[in-house]
């Protein structure tokens, strides 16, 4: 009885091995010589910038388009985005050295920097949500001694209206229950619309990548990340440098192309 | 003992496909060539003389970067061939799609 358990573990053993040697270390022949999996991902990849870009697009082709308020010249923050970009940026690093980590056989140095990454690719996603908050919650105020010299942008002349007899300063625009009217969601305008898509995408891209990373840096714990796995590692880095560069290009277009005060009036 | 080694070592190569990578100093560099270019970037955005001029230089820069981290985190400069052929044709016909979705609604024509 205990020599057929025996022989029963051990046969688990050996079948263990063969599907860790299949789908493991991914010593398997292909007609490339190279790695399936890591072609897959590239593909992926490949196919994920045609999303994107079909996204940037319409976010290009509606730009300038809504007929309401607010317009990303009331609501983006340069300053604050970019500090946002530039966490995204020094996740890269930090995940580059997570793979470099593993690929010298450190465990330790892997953890490190796997979890700095996590925490600030969790720290974009933070900016992310704070920004979508401030949209959504946008107020207008200004006092009605500037309307019509130029000092207000055209969402804030657009309530003119509201500066009646007797009315001096004008804090914040609400219906009947309270509710504000004058933030931004997805239904508010066109620019809503697109941007809360794009952005969106690109945000879920990212909180699937900080799963990714935990997921690996809690795997490690239990001897699922080593150097001879060291193809793990690599797979989330490149999706992890993806939405890098996908943010790298959002940047760009949306909001510093999107609020230059250079531009001419058209 | 010396067997598991060898396999270890052997099933390790099978997996790279790729010969050198930079080292962590490298990988920093990059990364202050990155942040600098940002910084730059943000820079730039003030200099409201620059008027429609900011469109080219903002895209050089974009693509600077993005070239940066494809090139060296994610190892493209290193790696097979293949890989590139894959990413840049996706990122080519992306590109391609919002050149065309731009004309389709006519984003060139002046209003």
């Amino acid at each position: 009885m205990i020599q057929m358990k025996a022989k029963v573990i051990k046969g688990a053993r050996i079948l263990q091995e063969a599907v860790t040697t299949q789908h493991g270390t991914d010593h398997e022949y292909t007609t490339t010589g190279l790695n399936h999996r890591k072609l897959l991902m590239w593909a992926f990849l490949g196919s994920d910038c045609m999303f994107f870009g079909s996204l940037i697009a319409t976010y290009m082709v509606y730009y300038g388009k809504s007929k309401v308020g607010p317009f990303p010249e009331d609501l983006f923050s340069i300053p604050i985005t970019s500090v946002s970009t530039f966490v995204l940026l020094m996740s890269s690093m930090s995940m580059v050295l997570a793979y470099a980590a593993i690929r010298k056989g450190s465990l330790k140095g892997f953890r490190v920097w796997i979890l700095s990454t996590a925490l600030m690719g969790m720290t974009f996603l933070a900016f992310q949500v704070f920004e979508f908050y401030e949209f959504a919650n946008h107020e207008v105020h200004f006092d009605c001694s500037q309307v019509g010299t130029g000092n207000l942008s055209a969402f804030e002349e657009s309530f003119q209206n509201e500066c009646i007899e007797g009315v001096t300063t004008v804090d914040g625009i609400h219906d009947s229950d309270g509710n504000n009217l004058t933030g931004l969601t997805p239904k508010t305008n066109l620019f809503g619309t697109t941007f809360f898509t794009l952005t969106g995408f690109h945000g879920a891209h990212v909180t699937l990548g900080v799963i990714w990373l935990l997921s690996l840096f809690f795997y490690s714990f239990r001897g699922g990340v080593t150097r001879e796995r060291d193809l793990d590692v690599d797979l989330a880095a490149l999706y992890w440098h993806f939405v890098d560069i996908v943010w790298i290009v959002i940047f760009t277009v949306v909001y510093l192309f999107g609020v230059f005060p250079g531009f001419p009036e058209s | 003992m010396a067997q598991n080694e060898d396999m270890s070592t052997e099933t390790h190569l099978g997996s790279e496909n790729h010969s050198d990578h930079p080292t962590p100093l490298t990988y920093f560099k990059v990364a202050m060539i990155l942040s600098i270019i940002t910084a730059i970037e943000v820079g730039i955005f003030y200099v409201e003389d620059l008027s429609y001029g900011i469109i080219p230089i903002l895209t050089i820069l974009s693509v600077m970067k993005f070239a940066l981290v494809i090139m060296f985190y994610m190892h493209l400069r290193y790696d097979n061939r293949l890989f590139s052929t894959l990413f840049l044709t996706g990122l080519a016909l992306a590109f391609l799609v919002v050149i065309a979705l731009l004309a389709l609604f006519q984003f060139f024509t002046p209003s």
